[in-house]
Parts: structure tokens; C-alpha cells; sequence
């Protein structure tokens, strides 16, 4: 990527500097080639904290091009802090056009959350992941959980699972919900709510995960299978919702609880933003929508 | 019928590392054989090596020059070569054994105690205590103790248990260490009667007998263990 | 046989129980009755292990055989190399030299340190156990005793929550903990109780081969005693083969039908049992005996 856009003279094009973003290609494409395998790589120091999606960013980075179209969501959001900030980021270190719609993005960066709108060829999930190692929390050691995945000694997953049900009575896991990945690699999903975990699998479009302060990038690529983990009498399940979005009236779609005062007042709408303004649009209305509740 | 038990130019030592390598011999070129059937009865006196023979017999005590050939499943072995694992197997096959003394293992009932050596044949347990009481009984051991560890029994009621434990199997060659050395008038006469039984189905027994009075009872032979003493000379 | 001048040479060769040939000739081996013996094999070989700490002997030369169904004690004083060689031939220290074949559930002999570590591990789950001094090393103290029992199941694929609690269940009720205990953590229990957890972990998948260390090291003697009893039953009924590292000799007269005394090293004697505790043959082993303490 050699495109240099004038006024940008401080920054190369998508911030990064060529070598680095050919040495993030390099574990990109090795994590392409072994789906759910976590590849190491030389994380940069970005201008943001960590925790602030600094391996999203790199990922994209390193991806993007002056004729993608980007998308950037933090828990379906698109008007977030963090999500207007990169989208920010990249249009003025990259000047690549932004957008909130899911359908015209070709790259969208999320924090936590997997788009209503199904994804298509051709189109790139990049993920913002906090804790790329499913095992870490029932091995600290990492030699010993590089070692189970090289193994495929996944036991301890399902010790997990089990303790979930011995406790609790069902799988009280809610998001960050493992996943094999194309029967061999356990992953983690990042701390998306178990509601999404489904579209992972046979997706069209490309799967992208970048964890910056813990220096690992995976990927499933499309049309990979993606199967959440679970007990042949304890199916895997997805959150249920009671009512629709209050403003769109949208079912089967994750929902946000919204406190709207000190009274125990609440409302549950999609986090999608998107998809729900999108419905709105096009003249859905919840329970509680009404003229001025839009925009 | 095949003589189940040969023991050939057999000697013993014991070699005391700790008092300087002295050699104390125990026996010498013990030889005998004993037939199906009969009860062969070790005599002489006390520190002869009756006891020895015995136990080298059981694999207990190793041999230092002989033989002592088993016939074991339709094979002859010698057990005074014979591996560890050899030596087990013949223990639960083909020779049976009344000790003197009871090595109680704690926790575990008199029944299962008694019980164990068919258990380990394959019978089934149940079947086994089954036959394990009825020679408790017949041994009139008090039945409130048949479900205790025999731990803090009486000598006599020990003595039983292990009579039981060793009559209880049909091994064809029994060894018999001072089986009535605690027993009263009327329990030595149900293990003489037992004997007889023993007898009758074939087995061959060895055995040692202090009482003068049971040995006459049992005997088919004397083995005089006196004239296997060691030569002083050696 | 040994004589009287061996004991003078520092490396006397180990006095096998009875006898020195290995075939005796008069065994007339295929009579009509015992396929038992004449056609076992033994489950495990050692031949020629050893260990050495840079100049310091671990364990030198030793060559076992374990067959199956068999108790085999190794006892010696601390320092005699008992552990080091419980190690090596268990995979869990690489031998210096030496070779350690074992005899698989399909019947292939198999060099254990030319296995892959995946398949090492999956036998070490499923055809063998461990049973540590310290249940603390053996089982994992934040999980339920439930999963810490269900875990070999889950390692190998058992998929169905109420199967894998239901075995779980019964495995306690055969180490004599109490069912309701089943969701209980191991931080819970008293010392007998965490050892006779460990020892249902391990038993779960029913082994064919068990080795442990000290298991009744450091419990009271009344706890001792049961769980003595408990092994010995359980030993007894599943036929399990056994390899017990012990410095007390009681426990190897109840538990083991064969013993190997074990100095500097080096296997000074073997044999029955009951053999080597009432015939003593080498020096040390005699002096060993001779220092038990009547109660």
C-alpha cells in the first residue's frame, strides 16, 4: 500500500507503517489459514488505551484500502465515543469514506456485538477482542493452553460448562460463549452476547479477530463452520427476548435495556442503531416509539 | 493319581547382615513328596525348621539349593525358581494355607476375610460369605462377630477365621501351620473332621501338629524334619 | 543366588526373590490349563531406565516389568530414587537413558517416549492414572468435586451433562463420600476425602494402570486405614495394576503383592511381598525391616 493522499504528510496511509502493516498481513493470513488458531503478532503502541480496540484497529489498518467503505460499532452502536472516534480515525488517516449501514460497509470494526443485517461476500468483520484465550480462565498458565490447543485437550471447557449447570441449572453463560471452530480449534467468540454466536457460523463474510494488548489476531474464514459448545441434555441456547424493540417493534433481534428514569421506567430497544432506524424508516413502529423518539 | 507336591534336596539359611554376614542354616537337603489324599504331618521339635519348610513351601521363604516342584494347572513348576507372579498364581490355584496367626487387615469383616481366597477365584462374594458362614458356623464362631475385623478377636476365634479362610477353597495341595494350636476339645474335632473331608476329595495336606493326640488322628506320614537338621560341620 | 560376598560390592546386582532364571526349565508351560499365565504379556516394561541429575544418580538401571492385575510397591528410604523412578516410568520425567514399552488397549507394544505428546495424553487420561501425595497436585480445588470426577469423561468426549453427574455420583459413593458433596469444591473437604476424590478422578475412566505416590502419606492413621481398605477393594475389583511409591512398609504388605526396595538408585530386591518383608535377603532391605516399629 504505497498510496500517500496529500495533507497527510505525518502519517502513512492508514496510520501504520508499511512493514508493520505487511508483518499484521502475514498473521492475518496465517490466521485465515488455520481457522480459530490465536497467531501471535508484534502489536503496535496505537493512540488510544488499550481496551479501547487498539487490535481492531490494527487489523483494520492493515486491511483497508482508499475504495473500502467503513463501518465501526461498539455494542451495536454506531454512535458511541468509541465508534465515532475510529470511524474518525480512519477517515482522516486513510480518507476512506464512513458509513453506518451495515449493507454499504465493507469493512465494519465492532466492539462486542455482531450486526441483525446478515453479511455478505465480501464484506470483513473485524473484532475488538479483550481476552483472546477462552482457557485463561480455567489455566493461567499460557505454555500449558497453547499446549491443550495444540493437543485439542479441551476437557476443561466442558468442566466449565458443567460447573455452569451444577451451579446455576443451565448454561449461565451469556456472552464470550465458546465456540469450536471448524471442529477443531476452540475459540473465543469475544464478549459478544451468546445471541450472535449462531451468525459466526457459515458466514458469508470474512471473521477477523485482533486482541492488541494481548498480541494475537484469528480469524474464521467464510463459510467456516462455527459450532457453540454444549451438553447433549443442555443444548446451546440463544438470549430470548419477551417483548420486540419498544421502538421498532423488531423479534429476534438482541435487545438493550434502556432505564428512563429513577422510577424503575425502562425500555428494551435493539442495539443494533442501524437496523433498528433502518425499520423505523421504513415505517415499523414499537410500543413506545413515536414521532419524536426517531434520530 | 500324580503327586502334587515334590520338595527335592532343599536347603535353607538365614544370612543376619545386620550381626556382621553370620550364616545360621535352617535346614539341609529336605526331601519328601506328599500323594493326593494323605496328610502328611513335619514333627520334631521346636526350631527344627518345620515351620521353614512350610512357609518355603508357600513361597514364603526362599529357597538358597533345591527344588520344590507343584504340579500346577496339569504343569510341573518349581517354585524355588519360580517368579513372583508364578508364586501367585499358585497360591491361588493350587496351594492353600492355614496360618498360625491372622494378619488382620483393618476394617474388613472376619466374613470377607474368610471369604476372600474364593473371591478371588472368581466367585461371586455373595456365594462366597455364603460358604464363608457356614464354616463359621460350623467352626461355632459366634455369629455377632462374623461382620466384625477380626483386629480384637481371641486368639481361638482368629484361629477360626483363618481355618475357614483356608478350608473354604478345594486348592489340592493345603498347608496346615499349627491349625488347633488355640482351639478347645470340640472345635479340634470338627477340624480333624475336616481333614477327613479334605482327605476324601483328594487333597493332599502338610501340615504341623504340636497336639500328639490330633497328629495320631490326622497322619497318614511322619516326616521327621529332624534328619534334614544341618550338618554342624558345615 | 546371593551369597554372603556379595553384599561387599557397592553395586551388588538385585536380588530377584526366587531364583535366577527367568524360564525355569520344568515349567511345562503350555499344560492344559493356564492360559492366564502362559499368555499374558506384561502391560508395561522398563528396561535399563535412568536418571541422573547432572552427576547426581536419580535412579540407575532399573528394568520392571508390571503385569496386569498386580500391586507392585517400590519401597525405600527418601533419596532412594523410589519417586524418580515412579516419574520416569510414568512419562512424567524423561528418562536419561533407558526404555519404557507399554502395552496398549489394542495389544500393540508401544515405546512410551516415542509416543506424540497428544497420545501420551489421552492414554495418561483414559488407560492409566496418578494418584499424588498431595491431592492438592491431582485434583483442581475450585471446581466442584462433580466436574473434578466428570472431567476424564468430558476429556473424552462424554457430551451429556446428566450421564457424566450420574457417574460422577456413583464414584463418590465407591470412595465413600457422601452424594450430596457432589457440588461441593475440594477447598471443602478434610485430607482423607480430598485423596479419595483424587483417587475416584482418576478411576473414572477405568485405567488399566495406576501409579501413586505416597497416597496415604500424610493422612491420619485411622484415615489411613480406610482409605488403605478402600484401595484395597477397589484394586481387588476392577483388576487394576499398580504402581505404589511407599516408605511405609505396612502399606506395602497390605496393599502389594510384589515389592521392589529400592537405595542409592539402584533396585536392591524384589519379590513377593511377603517374601522379601519375612525373608529379607539384601542388607538394606533387613535393616529396613528390622527398623519397623511395632505398635
Amino acid at each position: 500500500m504505497t498510496v500517500q493522499p496529500t495533507g497527510l504528510a505525518d502519517y502513512n496511509f492508514a496510520y501504520l507503517d508499511e512493514p508493520t502493516k505487511r508483518m499484521i498481513r502475514r498473521a492475518i493470513l496465517k490466521a485465515i489459514a488455520i481457522p480459530g488458531y490465536q497467531v501471535p503478532f508484534a502489536s503496535r503502541e496505537m493512540p488510544m488505551p488499550y481496551g479501547w480496540g487498539t487490535g481492531g484497529v490494527q487489523v483494520t489498518a492493515s486491511i483497508i484500502g482508499p475504495d473500502d467503505t467503513l463501518k465501526v460499532i461498539d455494542q451495536g452502536a454506531d454512535d458511541t465515543t468509541n465508534a465515532v472516534s475510529i470511524r474518525a480515525f480512519f477517515a482522516k488517516v486513510a480518507e476512506v469514506s464512513t458509513t453506518t449501514s451495515t449493507a454499504e460497509a465493507t469493512i465494519i470494526q465492532t466492539r462486542h456485538r455482531i450486526p441483525e443485517e446478515t453479511l455478505g461476500e465480501g464484506q470483513v468483520l473485524v473484532y475488538q477482542v479483550p481476552i483472546p484465550e477462552p482457557l485463561r480462565f480455567l489455566e493461567p498458565r499460557e505454555t500449558e493452553t497453547r499446549k491443550m490447543h495444540a493437543l485439542e485437550d479441551y476437557g476443561l471447557m466442558h468442566v466449565k460448562l458443567y460447573e455452569d449447570i451444577a451451579r446455576n441449572g443451565h448454561i449461565a453463560t451469556t456472552y464470550a460463549y465458546p465456540v469450536k471452530v471448524e471442529g477443531r480449534y476452540v475459540m473465543d467468540p469475544s464478549p459478544t452476547p451468546k445471541f450472535d454466536n449462531p451468525k459466526m457460523d457459515q458466514s458469508e463474510a470474512l471473521q477477523l479477530f485482533g486482541a492488541g494488548r494481548e498480541k494475537r489476531i484469528y480469524a474464521v474464514p467464510p463459510y467456516t463452520s462455527v459450532v457453540s459448545l454444549d451438553f447433549e441434555d443442555y443444548p446451546f441456547e440463544v438470549n430470548r427476548f419477551d417483548e420486540p424493540c419498544a421502538l421498532c417493534g423488531a423479534e429476534g433481534v438482541y435487545l438493550d435495556e434502556v432505564v428512563l428514569d429513577d422510577r424503575g421506567g425502562r425500555m428494551f430497544v435493539c442495539s443494533d442503531t442501524d437496523h433498528c432506524e433502518k425499520r423505523r424508516a421504513a415505517g415499523h413502529r414499537g410500543a413506545m416509539a413515536s414521532e419524536g423518539t426517531l434520530a | 493319581m500324580a503327586v502334587p507336591l515334590i520338595v527335592s534336596d532343599v536347603s535353607k539359611s538365614f544370612t543376619m547382615h545386620l550381626r556382621g554376614g553370620v550364616r545360621i542354616p535352617v535346614v539341609e537337603a529336605v526331601h519328601f513328596s506328599i500323594e493326593a489324599g494323605q496328610c502328611a504331618v513335619l514333627s520334631g521339635p521346636s526350631g527344627v525348621g518345620k515351620s521353614s519348610i512350610l512357609k518355603m513351601v508357600y513361597g514364603n521363604y526362599a529357597v538358597d539349593v533345591g527344588q520344590i516342584l507343584i504340579r500346577h494347572n496339569g504343569a510341573l513348576l518349581d517354585l524355588a525358581r519360580a517368579e513372583a507372579r508364578q508364586v501367585m498364581a499358585v497360591r491361588r490355584d493350587t496351594i492353600g494355607y492355614v496360618s498360625q496367626f491372622l494378619r488382620a487387615v483393618p476394617r474388613v469383616s472376619a466374613l470377607d476375610v474368610a471369604a476372600e481366597p474364593l473371591v478371588q477365584r472368581g466367585t461371586d462374594p455373595e456365594t462366597a460369605c455364603r460358604r464363608a458362614a457356614e464354616l463359621f458356623a460350623r467352626l461355632n464362631l459366634p455369629e455377632k462377630l462374623w461382620e466384625l475385623p477380626p483386629a480384637t478377636f481371641s486368639g481361638g476365634e482368629q484361629q477360626r477365621v483363618n481355618i475357614a479362610r483356608g478350608f473354604i477353597t478345594d486348592h489340592p495341595v493345603l498347608l496346615l501351620d499349627e491349625p488347633t494350636a488355640s482351639l478347645d476339645a470340640a472345635n479340634r474335632a470338627v477340624v480333624v473332621a475336616m481333614i477327613g473331608e479334605k482327605k476324601a476329595d483328594g487333597v493332599a495336606l502338610l501340615g504341623i501338629f504340636h497336639d500328639a493326640e490330633l497328629r495320631e488322628a490326622v497322619a497318614d506320614r511322619i516326616i521327621d524334619v529332624t534328619g534334614f537338621a544341618p550338618q554342624k560341620a558345615a | 543366588m546371593m551369597t554372603q560376598g556379595d553384599s561387599v560390592s557397592p553395586h551388588p546386582e538385585p536380588i530377584e526373590g526366587r531364583g535366577e532364571t527367568a524360564n525355569p526349565p520344568l515349567r511345562q508351560a503350555q499344560g492344559d490349563g493356564l492360559p492366564a499365565l502362559a499368555e499374558e504379556k506384561p502391560l508395561l516394561s522398563a528396561s535399563g531406565v535412568s536418571k541422573f541429575y547432572g552427576s547426581r544418580i536419580g535412579c540407575e538401571d532399573v528394568s520392571i516389568d508390571i503385569w496386569p492385575g498386580e500391586v507392585v510397591a517400590v519401597v525405600g528410604e527418601s533419596g532412594s530414587g523410589k519417586t524418580t523412578l515412579l516419574n520416569c516410568i510414568s512419562t512424567r520425567l524423561m528418562p536419561t537413558t533407558g526404555t519404557v514399552a507399554y502395552r496398549m488397549r489394542d495389544g500393540q507394544i508401544r515405546d512410551l517416549y516415542r509416543m506424540g505428546e497428544a497420545e501420551r495424553r489421552f492414554l495418561m487420561r483414559t488407560d492409566w492414572g496418578f494418584v499424588h501425595q498431595n491431592p492438592a497436585d491431582g485434583l483442581r480445588m475450585t471446581v466442584s468435586a462433580g466436574a473434578n470426577v466428570g472431567e476424564r469423561l468430558m476429556a473424552t468426549g462424554a457430551r451429556h451433562y446428566g450421564n457424566i453427574r450420574a457417574t460422577a455420583g456413583d464414584w463418590l459413593g465407591r470412595v465413600e463420600i457422601a452424594e450430596d458433596r457432589i457440588d461441593d469444591q475440594p477447598r471443602a473437604f478434610s485430607g482423607g476425602m480430598r485423596q479419595r476424590l483424587q483417587i475416584a478422578r482418576n478411576l473414572v475412566t477405568g485405567p488399566r494402570l495406576v501409579f501413586m505416590d505416597e497416597p496415604t502419606g500424610g493422612l491420619d492413621v485411622s484415615v489411613q486405614a480406610r482409605l488403605l481398605d478402600l484401595l484395597r477393594g477397589l484394586v481387588t475389583d476392577l483388576g487394576l495394576a499398580v504402581v505404589v511409591v511407599t516408605h511405609d512398609l505396612a502399606v506395602a504388605r497390605l496393599l502389594s503383592h510384589r515389592m521392589v526396595v529400592m537405595k542409592d538408585g539402584r533396585v536392591i530386591e524384589t519379590g513377593l511381598t511377603d517374601r522379601v518383608l519375612d525373608d529379607p535377603r539384601a542388607p538394606y532391605t533387613q535393616l529396613l525391616v528390622s527398623s519397623i516399629l511395632q505398635a
